[in-house]
């Protein structure tokens, strides 16, 4: 549930504890993360100016979106960016991560005094250095105290294609262990990625949520916005998974939808009730897959051959031939030779080829009267 | 602004009908993405917003980065489009920047200062540009698949380079238009490239084959993503649409499937 997702975030770090870790994944074929990632955005830093939450500050790592998007996501939303009492800044990994930009002026990292909520970051592929930067930010914006600060960051895909997975979890993993941070999110595209990075992303966090199509196209490839059905451009599911302090795993479901205004969320509708998960893997075929009542009780009613019935009576081998009733009434055996011996399950097979003596002269088929 | 009806291209790319409602230029703070195929080349859709860049509004510029042919290729063709890229370059709405011969220091070298020197090209180009003629730029990239070869193969170079270029449409308003050769990148490892592309394009264009095979009064279909975005928020909805072409020789007809006796 997107709401309790947000309470985690809110409540933030016990004592002693790693921090909760969000990692929102998306794809392709919905791909909606960012949505995700701008409302869960605007929902904790209501929580910080007003403070409710654990944390006192907030941290964006901007590396795919400009920091004055940022500013004026903030701002549209209600959400008070100048206030007196300063509670977020931003670390621009996005204008220029690489420091081409003004080389004849040669700048390095700056933080501009001017701007109290801009540090530009220009060595990108250097996750340590940007470790110890979050840091410093960081404790610069909450104070050197017990006060805690969260981390967001927009992109944990451009930071994997900068530098290693090894680098990146133990980015993610410092931070959930750092005293002063209350919570992290991040959003990754799992199709930018090899299976193992997405897996060492998802392990190192506490809570994943997926952003799926609303249909999965029927090829199953990831193809851009699934098979482009018309739900799939507005529409799609949530899959939260958190992972519980004492090791248990809580899966939900929900809708969302995107609009103007940001993205809502909503349970599932009634219509896919409750085989949600089933539902979107069985194939939209023209024949029915499933099985009506009468068809499940006949079904259970139907005698299997070679399986015990386990009903006291002797042990009938329906060979396919006759019904059940006529093979009770057979006194002889019919030539095939085969012989139950009731009781005990036993076959004794006499062949009747094994009377004749082999004679080569003779051919087999001469008595046939055809 | 010059009177003309709008084909169905330039509605899917945003132009309206409605002069009203018609920014300027609707590309700015845009990246238009245009993935062909051997079978069917997307060359004239570079081409249409190449002459719709000129005819749209008196002061707006060009930089054409030009990977895969040169100069005399793109004013013969936009000649018979009706348009003289060689006043317009004199004018100084027009800078093409020719890339054929760039060849990236190979890795083991100092730096990768190959793509950040163009880039740095274009800042000066930029710089350099009238104040009138610096509103409505856009940059033109043909194609993706040669900037990588000439970036030696590296594709992580080659989307830092067209990260920067996307900066531009984020803090200039500047337009992006790029043509990627999507089968190039079909198979599995070199997939992730092509995907990394189309998650930062605004306007997806994919020029295709028809579905049916070749036909002498149909040249392919095209099919147009355009991302509403908020780009505070993400993508608040995306329009779809789907029609088909024909490369005539002084134009190109758009129309829907079907339409076409």
């Amino acid at each position: 549930m997107a709401e309790s997702v947000c309470r985690s975030l809110r409540d933030g770090a016990l004592e002693g504890e790693l921090a909760p870790t969000l990692t929102i994944k998306d794809s392709l074929a919905s791909p909606f993360g960012f949505n995700v990632f701008s409302h869960i955005l605007v929902q904790l830093s209501s929580q910080i100016v007003a403070g409710k939450s654990q944390s006192q500050g907030i941290m964006i790592v901007a590396l795919s979106r400009s920091p004055s998007s940022y500013i004026d996501l903030l701002k549209t939303s209600g959400v008070d960016v100048e206030s007196s009492k300063k509670w977020i800044h931003i670390l621009d990994c996005y204008t220029d991560p690489l420091g081409w930009k003004d080389k004849r002026r040669k700048s390095g990292d700056i933080t501009d005094p001017s701007n109290q909520i801009l540090s530009s970051y220009k060595t990108v592929k250097d996750v340590n250095k940007l470790f110890s930067v979050i840091c410093d930010l960081g404790r610069g914006l909450v104070g050197e105290s017990k006060s805690r600060f969260c981390v967001a960051i927009d992109s944990l895909s451009e930071l994997l294609r900068h530098s290693s997975v090894q680098s990146v979890a133990s980015l993610l993993s410092n931070l959930r262990s750092h005293e002063q941070i209350s919570c992290i999110f991040g959003l990754l595209h799992s199709d930018l990625h090899e299976e193992r990075a997405v897996a060492v992303v998802e392990y190192t966090s506490s809570m994943v949520a997926s952003v799926d199509p609303f249909h999965h196209s029927v090829d199953g490839q990831g193809s851009y916005l699934g098979n482009s059905s018309r739900q799939n451009l507005t529409k799609g599911k949530f899959n939260v998974r958190c992972k519980r302090r004492n090791g248990r795993v809580r899966v939900t479901c929900e809708e969302f939808r995107v609009e103007p205004s940001g993205i809502s969320f909503a349970p599932v509708s009634s219509v896919d009730g409750a085989a949600v998960a089933v539902a979107g893997l069985i194939p939209k075929v023209q024949f029915n897959l499933q099985l009506s009542e009468k068809e499940r009780v006949d079904r259970s009613r139907v005698v299997l051959p070679f399986e015990h019935q386990g009903n006291g009576k002797p042990i009938q081998i329906y060979d396919g031939r006759r019904s059940l009733e006529d093979s009770k009434n057979e006194a002889t055996p019919i030539s095939g030779g085969k012989k139950e011996d009731s009781g005990r399950g036993e076959i004794i097979y006499y062949r009747d080829s094994d009377d004749e003596m082999l004679d080569s002269d003779e051919d087999p088929d001469d008595d046939l009267d055809i | 602004m010059e009177q003309q009806g709008l084909d169905l291209m330039d509605q899917a790319l945003g132009f309206h009908s409605n002069k009203a409602q018609q920014q300027p230029w609707p590309l700015s703070g845009r990246f238009v993405l245009v993935e062909d195929c051997v079978d069917t080349s997307g060359a004239f859709v570079l081409h249409h917003i190449l002459k719709r860049s000129f005819t749209s509004h008196p002061s707006s510029a060009v930089i054409f980065l030009a990977f895969a042919n040169p100069i005399n290729h793109y004013d013969r063709v936009l000649r018979k489009l009706g348009c003289n890229l060689a006043s317009q370059r004199d004018t100084g709405r027009f800078f093409f920047l020719d890339m054929l011969m760039l060849q990236c220091p190979v890795e083991g070298e100092p730096n990768h200062d190959g793509l950040a020197a163009v880039f740095e090209k274009i800042e000066r180009v930029i710089s350099e540009l009238s104040p009138e003629n610096k509103k409505f730029v856009t940059v033109i990239i043909d194609d993706i698949s040669c900037l990588e070869l000439a970036a030696n193969g590296s594709s992580n170079d080659a989307i830092d380079f067209l990260h920067y270029c996307y900066t531009l449409t984020s803090e200039n308003d500047y337009a992006l238009v790029a043509l990627n050769h999507r089968d190039i990148y079909s198979d599995g490892e070199r997939s992730t490239f092509k995907l990394e592309i189309e998650y930062l394009a605004d306007i997806l264009v994919k020029v295709d084959p028809l579905a049916t095979g070749l036909a002498k009064d149909v040249h392919g279909q095209v099919m147009v993503l355009n991302k509403e975005t908020q780009k505070q928020h993400g993508i608040s909805s995306i329009k779809v649409h789907n029609f088909h072409f024909k490369i005539k020789e002084n134009n190109t007809e758009y129309f829907y499937a079907g339409s076409r006796t």
